[in-house]
């Protein structure tokens, strides 16, 4: 035990002499957030994300290696609206990083920058797991992404002056491709208007509002709460009335209760990336909803 | 602004609809028929909804302060999309008024039916002095701690924490009240008043996080159940990839095994370091070394002696506690919803050397003073495994050494046991929510060679209010 105690001292005195060759850090609570910081920040920053696709990003711990990532980030980039309740606040107390606290100009809530949907009436948790600030999963809707990028190449500019430049410069051209590239997805995607579908978790609104698509029913009787097989005779009496063409869910859920559904109603199961890595296609965000749409076309034939 | 997108909208929904009409039978005109008039009603519900919010959003938008704009201009282009017709509102705007910055609350309320083959009047653990409330529950039903938290920054420097709790006797105990200095540099985040000590791995985990219904057998034995620190604490984590963080703590030293003794200075000291990290998307560590020296003045137990009397015996010396505990966690690809397996375990060790009085009370005539030294020591290991959404199974082993324990000149009247208390848990557990629990535990403790209990208990542990952490 001592001795790993020391080699782990050891290896902590190495890192701290280490210099840091980016010149910021920058702490992503999701994928989608660390590929953008990549896309406007470039090499001037070095991203740590702390969550991949296939977790669930409202069920993730404070673990020791997230409060390591914390400790020496100069920016977290969040998305807010009580997505990262459960471990976020846990991970920027202990981390005892001054810079990355809330209000501070290193703490980023993409949320605050996004016109939320689904913001509950009335705040009861016998409503399942609700979120006062509306819906979190606005990176569904690449245009979220797009209003996102212009405060965070702001919030880069103020915390690195001195490569100002090189963020506008990168901001800029990333507004300009991303929005001929939003262009050509609906374009492509123009086929799924109207097409009525089911969701799994309630986590494509912000999809299902940009491609004007038709959400008939959730799997989940409320959000956060498993699907109980009552619930889903119930869903599968629904669709009976009400045909949808696919039934949708992220890369991090878990396929039971899409394939019940699926075989009985005799529609397509999708699995969506969801977010940056959710499938091999995703790779960074044209990635992302290339592949999202490809699948959603696939799934409506 | 959304009057012409609605307008067009319904536009376009009607001449959808209309497609539909010219391919349909009579009795598809009346089910979509129908259909039209529903998504009419909703739509109508919908638009008064809109329409509502848009008032709210426009007085919002009035009063909102600027300050929420940011302040360097934004060089990506806009949007090229149009704005989504559903229900939308401003970016959110606090709300205002008296309660405004009230803190967030939460509330624990717990409770259990217990059924123990043994009277819990007579639970001791041979070779260890008593340490407090180690009975595991009364039998029958009864309530737990129910707890109640507060906790809000209170200024720019600094955060507060108060939770207290409420026994089933209708006391009050504070088991927690703290500031922490949040604008310390240097990764250290001082924390200041009582609190639980992060010494080991389950002492500053409240009660009702953990995954079993009790304590395990070395937190009771050593450490009275958790260790209280009032005073002050010390943290600094290592600017590393690796998870390092030291900790230190000084107190008053009043918490099991030391004991208020009425002096100036600090009256306890405890170090710290843990260490952690990943291995892969799917394995999380931590382990960690802890060390806890204080002092007890006259602490007071009572034992059988030799010949069978209760005597009081009164402690007086120096109590040193060295702990050892890891926790690995699994879940494929770090996603714990469906399947996930934790494993953790911790060592103790303590070292008591002092003076002993036996028969302090003068009961049995016979009050003598002699030096005492001990060394004994204990683990626990459990495994907790998720086999399915919302349902765990759970093992624990816990075992403690009496160790040798030196009475000096009154080894004549009090001798010591080589007998190892050991307790096998099992249990059952279903989690329908972050917020509600409901368990079963059966475990059969043997805690003296005479006193073998099997117990049952059924818990129930539900949270209100504020959301609580997701702890590693």
């Amino acid at each position: 035990m001592k001795a790993i105690l020391q080699g782990c001292l050891a290896t902590a005195l190495l890192a701290l002499a280490a210099p840091a060759l980016a010149a910021l850090n920058v702490f992503a609570t999701v994928p989608e957030w660390g590929a953008l910081v990549e896309e406007l920040g470039g090499d001037k920053v070095k991203v740590y994300v702390a969550t991949n696709a296939l977790q669930d990003p409202h069920h993730i711990e404070a673990k020791p290696s997230l409060i390591a990532g914390a400790r020496n980030a100069d920016l977290v980039v969040a998305t807010g609206a009580e997505l990262e309740i459960g471990w976020l606040p846990l991970v920027t107390q202990r981390a005892g990083n001054p810079k990355i606290q809330p209000g501070k100009p290193g703490y980023f809530e993409a949320a605050g920058f996004v016109t939320m949907l689904e913001k509950p009436s009335r705040l009861d948790r016998a409503d399942g797991d609700v979120h006062p600030g509306g819906n979190p999963h606005i990176q569904t809707d690449p245009r979220n992404v797009l209003r996102v990028a212009a405060p965070l190449t702001a919030r880069l500019v103020e915390l690195d002056p001195a490569n100002a430049a090189y963020y506008q410069q990168r901001g800029k051209s990333f507004g300009e491709r991303f929005g001929i590239a939003i262009g050509n997805w609906e374009k492509l995607a123009a086929p799924l208007k109207g097409v009525p579908i089911v969701v799994q978790h309630k986590a494509f609104t912000y999809l299902i509002v940009w491609l004007g698509m038709n959400e008939v029913a959730a799997l989940e009787p409320k959000p956060g709460v498993e699907p109980t097989t009552a619930w889903l005779s119930e869903v599968l009496a629904l669709l009976e009335r009400q045909p949808a063409k696919m039934v949708i869910r992220g890369a991090y859920q878990s396929d039971r209760a899409s394939q019940w559904i699926a075989e009985r109603a005799r529609i397509n199961a999708v699995a969506l990336p969801f977010t940056v890595g959710g499938t091999p296609e995703a790779r960074d965000l044209y990635g992302l909803y290339d592949d999202t749409i490809a699948r959603l076309l696939k799934g409506a034939k | 602004m959304p009057s012409p997108l609605l307008a067009r909208s319904a536009l376009a929904l009607a001449l959808f609809m209309a497609v539909d009409v010219h391919a349909a039978t009579d009795a598809d005109l009346a089910e979509i028929r129908d259909q039209i008039r529903q998504l009419k009603q909703s739509y109508e519900a919908r638009i008064e909804a809109l329409e509502q919010r848009l008032k709210t959003a426009e007085a919002k938008a009035a009063a909102a302060p600027t300050a929420a704009v940011p302040v360097t201009a934004p060089p990506v282009a806009a949007a090229p999309a149009p704005e989504p017709v559903v229900a939308a509102s401003a970016p959110a705007a606090p709300t205002g008024g008296i309660s405004a910055f009230n803190p967030a609350i939460s509330a624990v309320l717990q409770g259990a039916y217990t059924n123990l083959s043994k009277d819990p009047t007579k639970y001791a653990l041979a070779g260890f002095a008593p340490s407090g409330d180690i009975v595991p529950a009364p039998r029958s039903f009864s309530i737990a701690e129910s707890e109640l938290a507060l906790s809000a920054s209170v200024d720019d420097k600094f955060y507060g924490n108060l939770i207290f709790s409420l026994t089933p006797e209708n006391t009050v105990s504070v088991e927690e009240a703290y500031g922490v200095y949040t604008a310390a540099p240097y990764g250290i985040a001082p924390k200041f008043g009582r609190f639980l000590s992060s010494i080991g791995y389950l002492n500053d985990q409240h009660q009702h996080a953990w995954d079993f219904y009790d304590a395990p057998l070395v937190y009771q034995a050593f450490l009275g159940g958790q260790y209280q620190n009032n005073g002050l604490q010390v943290k600094w984590v290592a600017p590393t990839d690796l998870f390092v963080e030291l900790g230190a703590e000084i107190g008053s030293g009043e918490s099991y095994p030391g004991n208020s003794r009425n002096k100036n200075g600090t009256g306890n000291g405890n170090a710290y370091v843990h260490v952690g990290g990943d291995v892969d998307a799917s394995n999380s560590w931590r382990a960690g070394l802890s060390y806890l020296q204080t002092a007890a003045k006259d602490r007071e137990y009572s034992q059988l002696d030799n010949t069978g009397n209760d005597a009081q015996l009164d402690f007086t010396g120096k109590s040193k506690v060295a702990i050892a505990d890891f926790v690995w966690k699994w879940s494929p690809n770090g996603n714990a919803q469906e399947r996930n397996f934790k494993l953790q375990g911790e060592y103790f060790w303590r070292r008591e050397n002092g003076d002993l009085t036996y028969d302090a009370d003068g009961a049995l005539g016979l009050t003598q003073t002699g030096g005492y030294r001990s060394d004994q020591s204990g683990f626990y290991v459990q495994g907790v495994w998720q086999f399915m959404p919302t349902w765990r199974v759970g093992m624990r082993y816990d075992w403690l050494n009496p160790g040798s324990v030196d009475y000096g000149t009154n080894g004549a009247y009090l001798g010591s046991t080589s007998f190892n208390p050991q307790r096998t848990a099992v249990m059952l557990d279903w989690t329908p929510s972050e917020f509600s629990r409901f368990r079963v535990q059966f475990q059969q403790a043997k805690l003296r060679p005479d006193f073998t209990d099997n117990e049952i208990f059924v818990q129930y542990i539900l949270t209100l209010g504020a959301h609580g952490a997701h702890n590693f």
